[in-house]
């Protein structure tokens, strides 16, 4: 489901470069992520997404590059309105689930009461609420990082910038995310995570930046990235040659009796009236629209797209 | 309102408090620090004794110069002999009241005299704040005996025995005991100061191993996280000190059998004293806190900062022996240059207030110290962020600035 979209823009990026020492970490990224859209940023381990997070939230300076967060150019000057999940999460093991969450609260604004009172109600909505007393060194990871999750959305904010949220969850906590993600959303709330799954983001993502090597390689709607591919052709027919071939193109890939290629320029039409009339015998004929994947593959390369299918299984199943 | 820095900061100190009190681990940090209060206290106590014994005190003696000279003379006898410094002698002609003149010689200040003896070898009197059984009081009795060897008059079968009285006020004893509680003062100020700067240091490195750094960093600005940091643990020491200090009063009220009057007061009475010291305590441990915060934000692992606390604390230790060293000297160069460097400032403030009486100085102190805690705060405050998430712009060196020019 996509969400109505403003044409306000709730974060924007504008040649974002970070050094560290030597190594460029990030090099000239630019963004414009549209209020109220869900955002993913796309790419393999080391790219550059949680160092281009970091500056846009103000964590670290960029080395040079400017940026605005809900329309200010100091990003601590919206902190109230956004909050964020860290890749590496950070909690404090002895203190009480309820406790921290009003903690993380309390940083960006919200009493500390009024928090406590939210962290206690919200715990209960996601079934820890037997937990909202208990240290968080008793927790699970898992269970853990749903209480860092509470806490990111506790006060209410206008923007949530998620680093790679889906990390370590199982399939049913993931699928739990993404239920979350949308329910945020829909309430008009900004979201904003980068992943190297590609499978979340084309669930649930309007709009992604690909970024591969420090660089944005491709920044859009996921639509547009799927539509600079050709959509793919898979045949099976009857006969294994005939005047048909000459309607298939040259690179075509055949496998185990399956033909499959790129949709020629001219569209279904003349394909299938040339399989027809060359006498292919079809068996199978499907025209399928390229994935988030093969966008990604042709956009930011097939070494790319290896370093992110290195997914852990859990995050493949999901 | 409150500013939004400000009450960034204070929720930052209030979770490092409440951590920190509401632990089982903080009875044991009561515990720690109670052992050099006690000491501190212990040595005040027995002050009287150990300063006499440790010091050397000024005896005057009233006498006519060729009376004092044998006296004089086993006095040198008596230093060359055991190798070390006894009581130092000053001679003062009798006047026509000896009590009177006792009076003033122990109310005088240059020297500050500890005791006075008087009637000669025949019929020796001693006058003073002293202990009938310390050294100064045996040291005297040794020289007498010796002086009268060395004189032509016939032995007695009973040698007339050294008179001792004691008195509670000659400005000896008081110099001497207020140094003490200077030194007193300085030491426990010093360790409290290092043993709580090392805990806001180990505290900075937990957040940096459990990933907490980055939330904080995120929602706040990260000036408010250095200072937040500091003032949780002053906060933290506050309760500590408060604790000690009522532990303390107890004890002494408990087992000393004068009480509170009975240890050496300082120039400035109590009240002031344990205030000025309160607010010294807190001036060298923001200065000493944020120096260590600072530096403890440049290291990677804990592994680094113990390697850059050994030197720190060595430094700190100079800085402590500088300012130890000012101590009954603060109106000579040494003692207004431990004043003047803000490090050493606070302690060296300590034993003027244990020494001197005046507190204009300390109201100058104060508000000198009070220039440098902002200053290194600030300083402290942006090495922080330039380093405990790896922020800011890349460092140049100036040959890397010339290169890319």
């Amino acid at each position: 489901m996509l969400h109505s979209v403003s044409t306000d823009l709730a974060l924007t990026a504008t040649d974002l470069v970070k050094d560290f020492g030597d190594k460029r970490a990030v090099d000239g990224v630019s963004l414009a992520v549209p209020t109220g859209a869900i955002y993913g940023i796309l790419g393999p381990n080391g790219a550059g997404k949680t160092t281009t997070l970091r500056m846009l939230l103000g964590i670290i300076d960029p080395s040079s590059g400017s940026s605005t967060l809900l329309g200010r150019t100091k990003p601590i000057e919206a902190a109230r309105d956004v909050g964020y999940l860290p890749e590496e999460r950070g909690l404090y093991p002895s203190m009480h689930c309820d406790d921290a969450i009003a903690f993380m609260g309390a940083l960006r604004g919200l009493p500390l009461k009024e928090g406590k009172r939210r962290a206690r109600l919200l715990l209960e909505e996601h079934g820890l609420g037997a937990w909202a007393s208990k240290p968080i060194r008793t927790l699970s990871k898992g269970m853990a990082q749903t209480v860092q999750l509470l806490g990111t959305i506790l006060h209410k904010p206008r923007l949530i910038v998620l680093d790679e949220p889906f990390s370590g969850l199982d399939a049913i906590n993931q699928g739990k995310l993404e239920a979350l993600i949308r329910r945020e959303a829909d309430a008009g709330t900004t979201v904003i995570f980068s992943t190297h799954v590609i499978a979340h983001a084309e669930r649930l993502c309007e709009r992604v930046a690909i970024i591969a090597e420090g660089k944005v390689a491709f920044e859009g709607l996921v639509d547009e990235a799927r539509n600079r591919l050709r959509p793919i052709v898979r045949l099976k027919t009857r006969a294994a040659d005939g005047p048909w071939r000459s309607a298939i193109p040259h690179d075509a890939r055949h496998d185990h009796g399956e033909w499959t290629f790129e949709l020629p320029p001219g569209g279904p039409e003349p394909l299938l009236r040339a399989l027809l009339d060359g006498g292919a015998g079809i068996e199978t004929l499907a025209i399928e629209r390229p994935g988030l994947h093969d966008a990604f593959v042709a956009i930011a390369g097939a070494a790319a797209a290896e370093a992110m299918g290195q997914a852990t299984p859990i995050e493949e199943a999901a | 309102m409150m500013p939004e820095w400000i009450r960034a900061a204070y929720v930052i100190a209030r979770r490092d408090f409440v951590a920190t009190v509401f632990r089982r681990t903080f009875l044991l940090f009561l515990l720690g620090p109670l052992f050099p209060v006690l000491l501190g206290f212990g040595f005040g106590g027995m002050g009287a004794k150990l300063a006499e014994d440790t010091a050397r005190p000024t005896v005057a003696v009233i006498a006519a110069p060729a009376a004092f000279d044998p006296i004089r003379a086993a006095r040198d006898r008596l230093a060359e002999a055991s190798g070390a410094a006894p009581v130092a002698l000053i001679q003062v002609s009798p006047g026509p009241d000896i009590e009177a003149q006792r009076d003033r010689l122990l109310a005088q200040k240059t020297p500050p005299v500890i005791a006075v003896l008087s009637g000669g070898l025949e019929r020796p009197h001693l006058v003073g704040d002293i202990s009938p059984r310390g050294s100064t009081v045996g040291q005297l009795r040794h020289m007498l005996e010796d002086a009268r060897l060395g004189t032509a008059a016939p032995p007695r079968e009973t040698e007339p025995e050294l008179a001792v009285t004691v008195t509670r006020n000659s400005t000896g004893r008081l110099a001497s005991a207020q140094g003490f509680t200077a030194r007193a003062g300085q030491t426990i100020v010093f360790l409290l100061t290092i043993l709580l700067a090392g805990a806001v240091l180990s505290q900075l490195i937990e957040e940096k191993s459990n990933k907490a750094i980055e939330i904080l960093a995120a929602a706040v600005p990260v000036d408010a996280i250095f200072v937040g940091k500091l003032f949780a643990m002053l906060a933290i020491s506050v309760v500590g000190i408060v604790v000690w200090t009522i532990a303390a009063v107890i004890a002494i009220a408990t087992w000393s059998s004068g009480g509170l009057g009975a240890l050496p007061v300082p120039a400035v009475g109590w009240s002031a004293f344990i205030l000025l010291s309160v607010v010294y305590f807190a001036m060298a441990y923001l200065l000493i806190g944020a120096v260590f915060l600072a530096i403890g934000s440049q290291a990677g692992s804990v592994r680094e900062i113990q390697t850059l606390n050994m030197p720190v604390v060595l430094a700190q230790s100079m800085i402590y022996f500088f300012a130890a060293s000012a101590v009954g000297h603060l109106d000579e160069p040494r003692g207004i240059a431990a004043t003047i460097f803000p490090l050493s400032s606070p302690f060296a403030m300590i034993a003027r207030g244990a020494e001197q009486p005046a507190l204009w100085p300390h109201l100058l102190a104060i508000l000198w110290q009070g220039i440098w805690v902002a200053l290194i705060l600030r300083t402290g405050a942006r090495l922080f962020r330039r380093s405990v998430l790896k922020s800011g712009p890349a460092r140049r060196w100036p040959w890397q600035r010339k290169a890319t020019a």
